[in-house]
């Protein structure tokens, strides 16, 4: 016999045969079915057939800074500058969010991220009768243009950039941190940072809305409009898909459903008469980075290569930076488990590592009690620290792209662009992103998927350790963030003594041009920004524009 | 009404929490284990919440908070439903609630609070032995 032993398969239809089937008849796989946290079936092996015969590397792959900017936005990506890391943060007092903030610059932080607490992200006043409890709890409350100055109170902003995550009441909230600029005397056209400003993800996942689609796309275009004038380096709009993962989406759901949001806002501009070129280079993206590593990645280097191709071929946008699906990452919040809460740090490592390995350009990274709490100071820090062992200890910021070319990850990454591009044509055909949500489609999508991944959970064949394989009795739970009642009661005096403070007159004034502004097609932004500098509030000026825009009602789909 | 009809319950989100995940799975949990299941949609008061539970003459009423507001929320809704006089429903719930905040909303009369990993299986079988239909 013909000793061939030393040359390898020359196919993989003859691995399987030669080298394969004696060992897995002998004795089998582990599993019978092997696939991603979202269920995507994954292969054993992935070779140049995978592929196929077309598939070309400049077209699906190329250069980094050029299209279709798979391998990353930026020529130089972290040999030229790191990712921005950005946790993050908000709780109780704008006094209190102001210490932590400063705390986060002074461990070397780069940019700040605001959270809001509910009744601001709903566009109410700390003393709205729906707001009791909940004052200060899941971030910070800010009511007027006085708690944003206690915010940002030694800050200066034409040194930071800030990212503020905030939906429905978006515009008013921009328009206070505008009106902080001026007092500090910065001008707006230095102002670098994000607005969320992303309301169709929130009728989708998040549900923090007031007006109806319609209105409230018109105030996101003002907007857009008023930037793209007087403050030309702020990012509009961050296209959130990870709130829509939160919700228990698969993967391929946040990519597509993103990106069916970005066609929204796109198509929105234009037909505000916005030239194309004018705005879209200022609108961003948000990932969210889940346990399954490569899945993630490839969701990454997918989400750039389909933004290009979508912006230039259905667009006809012409400015390369048009192109650019630039995009901040955070760790998967629904990921983490109350269970043995130190190995929340491990998930959120590789979970950051994929978000840097699939070319991100600022990254939060969860703190291990956020299953119990708002973090700690100690937690936090470790997140931080997490993301400067890997940027500055790991190594891969050396290279860019490196998992490039592997046949894995192209192959993950083709697949999917190409399910993420069936959910857009279905999309299209419902009418566009608006009508699909008001048909509640990707809405069920989602809860179908959620509900999917908690009976895996249940059955076990998804393993979170700690919940359903690895336990043990647990002796104690880290010090946990605590939110004192006072927080609520002396917000509410604070909010007492503005009103009886500030000049009534112009309040109303204002809030009536602002209610006629919104009969009309003026841009409402100048409008709220009279408004704000006079201290009205946020539930104030949201509230004068609901006799005009209305209020939007869910229908419920369980 | 027999003791041995199907038990009703008002799966709630009460406040501003938009959090609807671990509702909607309850609720759909609830439903496929055979329960009638109403949801009460989103941004409820808890003035609503008790409303719909009297109306619709619930066994129960199981509420998700993620917010933080929990140590307001469920003992308001406890202290609506006794002003109704319905305090015979039986209120319980699930979120992020921390483990030291437990003991005080069990004496306010919240009968048990599921946290996070909690299997839909452990809470229908907690309410199969726990939640008797009411005398109606």
């Amino acid at each position: 016999m013909k000793d061939d032993g030393h040359k390898g398969s020359r196919t993989r239809g003859k691995w399987e045969n030669r080298t394969l089937r004696p060992v897995t008849e002998k004795s089998g796989e582990r599993d019978v079915d092997y696939s991603t946290v979202s269920s995507l079936p994954i292969d054993r092996l992935y070779t140049p057939e995978d592929l196929g015969p077309d598939w070309d590397f400049h077209e699906k792959v190329g250069f980094p800074g050029e299209y279709p900017f798979t391998r990353g936005v930026y020529p130089t990506m972290y040999r030229g500058r790191l990712w921005t890391m950005r946790q993050f943060a908000g709780f109780g007092s704008a006094a209190q969010t102001n210490q932590r903030f400063k705390y986060l610059l002074g461990q070397g932080q780069t940019g700040l991220s605001v959270a809001f607490d509910l009744p601001t992200l709903m566009g109410r006043d700390s003393d709205d009768h729906m707001a009791r409890g909940e004052v200060g709890r899941e971030g910070v409350a800010i009511d007027s243009l006085a708690d944003m100055e206690v915010l940002f109170d030694g800050i200066p902003l034409d040194q930071v950039s800030t990212s503020m995550t905030i939906n429905a009441p978006a515009a008013v909230i921009f328009c206070m941190y505008l009106a902080v600029a001026e007092k500090q005397g910065v001008p707006l056209e230095k102002l670098n940072g994000t607005l969320q400003n992303d309301i169709l993800k929130e009728y989708i996942a998040q549900k923090e809305w007031i007006y109806p689609p319609k209105p409230s796309i018109r105030i996101i275009t003002d907007l857009i409009g008023f930037c793209t004038r007087s403050v030309p380096k702020w990012n509009t709009i961050s296209i959130s898909g990870y709130h829509i993962r939160e919700a228990g989406s698969t993967a391929v759901q946040e990519l597509a459903f993103t990106i069916a949001d970005g066609i929204g806002y796109v198509q929105a501009g234009i037909e505000a008469g916005l030239p194309v070129d004018a705005f879209a280079p200022r609108l961003s993206f948000f990932w969210n980075s889940h346990n399954d590593f490569f899945e993630e990645i490839a969701k990454m280097r997918a989400s750039r290569r389909m933004w290009a191709r979508i912006m230039r071929e259905r667009f006809g946008a012409g400015d390369p930076r048009s192109w650019m699906c630039r995009f901040h990452t955070q760790t998967a919040g629904y990921s983490l488990t109350a269970q043995q809460p130190y190995n929340n740090v491990v998930r959120v490592t590789t979970q950051a590592l994929a978000a840097v390995l699939g070319g991100t350009q600022s990254l939060h990274t969860n703190s291990l009690d956020e299953t119990l709490a708002l973090p700690s100071e100690d937690a936090v820090t470790i997140a931080l620290r997490t993301q400067q062992i890997l940027a500055e200890e790991s190594g891969v910021t050396n290279t860019i792209d490196p998992l490039a070319g592997s046949y894995f990850v192209e192959a993950l990454t083709d697949r999917m662009e190409r399910e993420a591009m069936e959910y857009i044509d279905r999309i299209d055909e419902l009418g566009g992103i608006v009508p699909a949500i008001e048909n509640g489609f990707p809405q069920k999508e989602i809860a179908d998927a959620a509900y999917r991944y908690q009976q895996q959970l249940e059955d076990a064949s998804k393993v979170v350790v700690g919940v359903n394989k690895h336990r043990m009795e647990e002796k104690s739970r880290p010090d946990t963030l605590k939110i004192g009642h006072e927080v609520e009661e002396q917000q509410l005096q604070r909010l007492q003594q503005l009103k009886s403070s500030r000049d009534q007159e112009a309040v109303k004034r204002c809030l009536a041009a602002l209610a006629d502004g919104a009969g009309g097609e003026e841009n409402l932004l100048p409008l709220m920004l009279a408004a704000v500098r006079e201290y009205a509030t946020v539930g104030e000026v949201s509230a004068a524009l609901v006799p005009v825009f209305g209020r939007y009602r869910e229908v419920s789909i369980i | 009404m027999s003791e041995n009809r199907k038990l009703r319950l008002l799966v709630g989100k009460v406040g501003l929490d938009g959090h609807d995940r671990g509702a909607k799975i309850i609720a759909r949990a609830f439903r496929d284990a055979g329960f009638e299941v109403i949801y009460t949609g989103l941004h409820q008061s808890p003035e609503m919440v008790v409303a719909t539970a009297i109306q619709e003459d619930v066994d129960a009423v199981s509420l998700s908070i993620l917010s933080g507001a929990h140590n307001f929320l469920f003992p308001k809704v406890i202290e609506l439903l006794r002003e109704q006089g319905a305090e015979d429903i039986a209120v319980f719930g699930g979120g992020i609630v921390p483990e030291e905040d437990i003991s005080g909303l069990k004496a306010a009369g919240v009968l048990e609070i599921f946290t996070p990993g909690a299997t839909t299986d452990a809470v229908i079988n907690w309410v199969r032995q726990n939640i008797k239909p009411r005398n109606l």
